[in-house]
């Protein structure tokens, strides 16, 4: 069972449908004391990081999330809901994230060269780190698989905990683990990147 | 390195995928459901869901039809088709859509396109124009081709960009449907007035076609295609592998 945390932001549908498909069941959950009793969760996101994070501390799921991940429990955010676990962002302001992972989000625009669109948006391909290799929600995926991505933001500042790359003028940040090895995040999403994408939910479901 | 999109779009009207030529002439292809699925197995990049219905019984039927394919396939989705006001946004992303593509609405109501990015993000909103050669120029048709809006093309597609659009889709009417190949000057001057992807439509006739298309206008991001696709005319892993034999960065 993994519980999908509702904080108002973003489309739930093909998430929720994605891990139907695989067989796993979800929840969707707004209530702080279930999310911090929850086996696995995965915090999702699309919009601004400013308005998200004020949304996860009003709503008191942020702290639940974060007691959640410090228990140990699996833990993966998507998209915004990765640059989340970061301590900062610097989208239009400076705004605070949960701080599960150290680093914090930038434009993408500061490191790739000109003339590369921005979002960068449309499938592309992994290079897994070391620590990506030994990654188990990367069990069934190797570099040079493609995923997802739309953002115009990146992490930064977090090498010792990237899991994968992808290469954009730059390469960027394209997937996380934390020290503890519990909590995970993927730039891209699992959820529109076909058969990799499952395969990564699958193994984060089998956790 | 970020790869090249091919497109299927599929037309539906009242639950079936349908393709004529040059807008006239719809003949009947296939489940939206099935064909969809096919697609994705096959190695499609993203697909487009065009609602052709008018009717409100058929515009129930075209969401419930979108919704059983967002449960089934896990690429990218993008819906176009009679797409007029924020609650029409909010019908088909909460039915799977990631992308809602507008075209006579934004011409009708200018204030859609910076509304809907407003709330749903630039990458959500994508300006889709069917254009045409009007003597020297071109011109932004509305009503699936039927009504010349007098609007100068590259003009209006440039001021959707700057409004909120965060994706292009250049419909060549002069193209579609005939098979000769895509509009490469019409995209190559889009391409050169803008700076979000650009996805070019109309046209396509062989595997050829989408390799020009590649090499002669290298900023343009997708290809977009229906009835070489539908009947079977091009298969898309074939496509991909002559692509990418060719040279062109895609997903494989």
């Amino acid at each position: 069972m993994v519980t999908i945390i509702d904080y108002g932001v973003g489309n739930l549908f093909s998430l929720v449908s994605s891990f139907a498909y695989i067989g796993e069941e979800t929840k969707i959950e707004s209530d702080p004391d279930a999310v911090r009793r929850a086996e696995k969760l995965v915090l999702p996101g699309v919009g601004a990081f400013g308005d998200a994070a004020e949304k996860l501390r009003a709503t008191g799921l942020g702290e639940a999330v974060t007691e959640a991940a410090g228990r140990g429990a699996p833990l993966l955010g998507i998209c915004l809901g990765m640059q989340l676990l970061f301590e900062k962002s610097y989208e239009y302001g400076e705004h605070r994230g949960l701080g599960l992972i150290k680093g914090e989000i930038r434009p993408i625009a500061d490191v790739i060269p000109e003339g590369y669109l921005i979002p960068h948006m449309g499938w592309n391909d992994l290079v897994l780190t070391g620590l990506g290799e030994r990654c188990p929600i990367f069990k069934n995926t190797k570099t040079g698989d493609h995923v997802y991505f739309v953002h115009s933001f990146y992490a930064a500042g977090c090498e010792s905990n990237v899991a994968a790359t992808a290469e954009y003028g730059a390469p960027l940040t394209a997937a996380v683990m934390s020290d503890g090895e519990n909590v995970f995040g993927t730039q891209f999403h699992p959820e529109k990147s076909g058969d990799v994408g499952l395969g990564m939910l699958r193994a984060f479901a089998e956790l | 390195m970020k790869k090249k999109r091919i497109i299927p779009c599929l037309d539906v009207r009242d639950g079936r995928v349908v393709k004529g030529v040059n807008f006239k002439n719809l003949g009947d292809v296939d489940s939206p459901v099935s064909l969809a699925a096919k697609y994705s197995d096959a190695g499609a990049d993203e697909l487009v869901f065009y609602d052709i219905t008018a009717s409100a019984e058929g515009r129930k039927i075209f969401t419930d039809i979108l919704a059983e394919a967002a449960r089934n396939v896990f690429i990218p989705l993008t819906v176009g088709g009679g797409i007029s006001s924020l609650s029409d946004f909010e019908r088909v992303l909460n039915c799977g859509a990631d992308k809602v593509s507008v075209n006579s609405g934004a011409i009708r109501d200018p204030s859609l396109i910076p509304e809907a990015a407003k709330r749903y993000g630039d990458q959500c909103v994508v300006i889709s124009a069917d254009v045409k050669r009007v003597g020297d120029g071109y011109r932004v048709f509305a009503k699936g081709g039927r009504e010349d809006t007098g609007l100068e093309a590259i003009e209006w597609i440039r001021r959707c960009v700057g409004s909120g659009a965060g994706e292009v889709v250049v419909n060549s009417m002069d193209a579609d449907g005939v098979k000769g190949g895509f509009d490469l000057p019409l995209l190559t001057l889009v391409c050169g007035a803008v700076s979000v992807p650009v996805i070019a439509s109309g046209g396509a006739g062989t595997v050829q076609h989408f390799i020009d298309l590649f090499r002669k206008v290298p900023d343009v991001d997708a290809g977009l295609a229906a009835s070489v696709f539908h009947f079977g005319e091009i298969e898309i892993r074939d496509l991909k592998r002559d692509l990418s034999a060719a040279g062109v960065p895609v997903r494989i």
